[in-house]
């Protein structure tokens, strides 16, 4: 699962209304390169919630992205270059998803992400 | 300009959208030109000769290389009801048009077609030679010439299975512009695929759905029903990033093993690999709610019941309200196994409109596969319609008697508001709390399956007149 994924993703148990950000529990992560397209890096600028960003990228064990940023920085090829790699080149392979409010555990197994809600979550 | 448009004969009902849809993508569509259609004089709308306009060779180009069902696009120097028509009409066609593609230095090669007709490799040979009245000066090449000519004959085969003609006879000159490039088909064909599931969608078909998608580099086009990715594997080819999300795991996480899963369905190309693949239920998605406009497309081919069905979440006993919710004990929880329910038809497409007028931009498509039952050899076209979308393309393909499957290509013109989500939410819950009846009401399992006795009921002469019926030719090739 890439970072771009979780920055999309939330919880949506029945009764929860912060269900974004999930935290990000990492066993194993890996890096898999991906050729870099600036147009759609900063389409993708505009969907993503940078704050939630940055703090999934620290989780994963990638610490090189700012604490905010702004539409102009994009025009910088080094911050471009990191902002892809955070974005599409990180994977959580193992781990889990954690909602923010109740604490219920999103498996993630061989890169997939497990979003479907148990009988007394929907 | 005006261009003959020849089609392969098959899939009738998609050869024109697919045309506009790949000419909107080229810019086809401005303020002072609009796209128009024509048919040669006496030709039934099934066929594969039309005549559109387009704005310019390079627009024509694009389109044709791009599709599937376009067997050329053709800048006619001549076309008439004989050959001695057809002299005539090339010889008064401009020679600034004609003698740029007749210069000594420029290679070419002339193909003699024909519709409704076999003539022999010698009869061919004549034909070409007939042309000798055409200057021209280059070498021929027939493995890669610079211009290609085609010289096209049709005939009137007169009426075929009660039908009238598709054609009448015709004989048409024209220099190519561009071609369909029906290579990729046997390339992606699904015999070759490694991960292949009962409803992995038909390669030719898949790319239909792409080019009516609009996919290109830059763009993110999102499959919530990816099973085998057989559709994503179409948008990824002309260069679309993809998302795909099922509620199945096996399929999205398993697949049969480490080289044979839905990532190996896109390496086995040499395809950019999707940006993610998820489990989630296309009932409850799991995107968070601030989130929209991120998607340029959606293309699905949705579960309606008849080859496999739908699943959401929920179990069945607690929705048919025979039981209260299960509490899954605290220790059991890691590796709960949630059970589901069917989804009904009607339930699915409403969600699907809802999350496409969400999360598409504006602009964005949104192409899918919708059942309809035939009833008296004709349809319902009575479509699911949404606030957010215009319908642009509605292509049938019949698959039996009973029904057939519509690719409807709608396209979001409108932003989505708070109260069309109100909206959403409320039919959201009212469709899981009448959950049986429109389980009962949408069936179209049993209205495609059950034996035909049941069906003809008290029109005890349906069957005659079924069998002595002509049937509609269009959309069964």
């Amino acid at each position: 699962m890439r970072l771009l994924t979780h920055n999309m993703l939330s919880s949506n148990i029945k009764g929860v209304t912060s269900g974004f950000p999930l935290r990000i529990e990492a066993e194993k992560v890996v890096e898999k390169q991906v050729e870099l397209n600036a147009a759609f890096l900063k389409n993708m600028f505009a969907k993503i919630e940078w704050k939630p960003f940055v703090d999934a990228s620290r989780a994963m064990g990638y610490a090189e992205l700012p604490d905010e940023a702004e539409p102009l920085m994009l025009e910088s090829d080094e911050f471009l270059q990191k902002f892809h790699h955070a974005l599409l080149e990180l994977h959580l392979e193992e781990g889990a998803l954690v909602c923010p409010e109740t604490g219920r555990r999103f498996p993630v197994n061989k890169g997939i992400p497990n979003m479907l809600l148990h009988e007394d979550e929907v | 300009m005006w261009y003959l448009c020849v089609f392969y004969h098959r899939l009738l009902d998609y050869r024109k959208p697919e045309v506009e849809s790949l000419a909107d993508l080229f810019g086809a569509f401005t303020d002072d030109h609009k796209l128009e259609w024509k048919l040669p004089q006496h030709h039934h709308p099934d066929s594969p000769f039309h005549f559109v306009n387009l704005p310019s060779e390079e627009i024509a180009r694009n389109v044709a290389n791009r599709s599937i069902l376009v067997k050329g696009l053709y800048e006619l120097w001549g076309e008439g009801n004989s050959y001695e028509e057809l002299e005539e009409a090339i010889k008064n066609y401009p020679d600034e048009q004609k003698l740029p593609y007749l210069t000594s230095e420029s290679s070419f090669k002339i193909t003699v077609d024909t519709f409704g007709k076999v003539i022999s490799f010698q009869e061919q040979n004549d034909r070409i030679r007939d042309l000798s009245y055409i200057p021209f000066k280059g070498r021929v090449n027939l493995r890669n010439p610079d211009h290609k000519f085609w010289l096209m004959e049709t005939n009137d085969y007169g009426s075929n299975n009660g039908l009238p003609p598709v054609v009448q006879k015709r004989v048409f000159f024209g220099r190519e512009v561009g071609a369909a490039d029906r290579k990729l088909l046997p390339t992606y064909q699904l015999k070759s695929r490694s991960y292949l599931g009962p409803t992995a969608m038909d390669a030719e078909v898949a790319f239909l759905m792409a080019n009516q998608a609009q996919a290109m580099p830059g763009k993110l086009v999102y499959d919530p029903f990816v099973g085998t990715g057989s559709i994503l594997v179409a948008a990824a080819h002309f260069g679309a990033m993809t998302m795909g999300a099922d509620i199945d795991i096996r399929i999205v996480r398993d697949g049969r093993g480490p080289e044979c899963n839905v990532w190996s369905n896109f390496k086995q190309y040499g395809l950019q690999m999707p940006l993610s693949l998820l489990r989630a239920d296309n009932n409850l998605p799991p995107w968070r709610s601030g989130l929209k406009e991120v998607f340029d497309a959606i293309i699905c081919d949705p579960p309606y019941g008849v080859r496999a069905g739908g699943r959401k979440s929920g179990g069945r006993k607690l929705l048919k309200g025979i039981k209260g919710p299960y509490t899954v004990p605290e220790d059991k929880r890691t590796d709960h196994i949630p059970s589901t329910a069917a989804y009904s038809l009607a339930e699915c497409v409403h969600d699907l409109l809802d999350l496409a007028a969400r999360m598409l931009v504006i602009g964005g498509r949104l192409v899918y596969f919708y059942p309809v039952l035939r009833d008296n050899d004709s349809i319902d076209t009575n479509f699911p319609e949404h606030p957010c979308f215009e319908l642009v393309a509605a292509c049938e393909q019949m698959l039996s008697l009973r029904y057939s499957r519509v690719l409807l290509t709608m396209v979001k013109t409108r932003p989505y508001t708070d109260d069309i989500a109100e909206v959403a939410k409320i039919r959201h819950l009212e469709f899981k709390e009448n959950h049986l009846k429109w389980m009962e009401d949408g069936n179209l399992r049993s209205a495609v399956f059950s034996p035909a006795d049941l069906q003809l009921g008290d029109t005890g002469d349906t069957k005659v007149g079924k069998e002595s019926k002509p049937k509609y030719r269009g959309k069964y090739v």
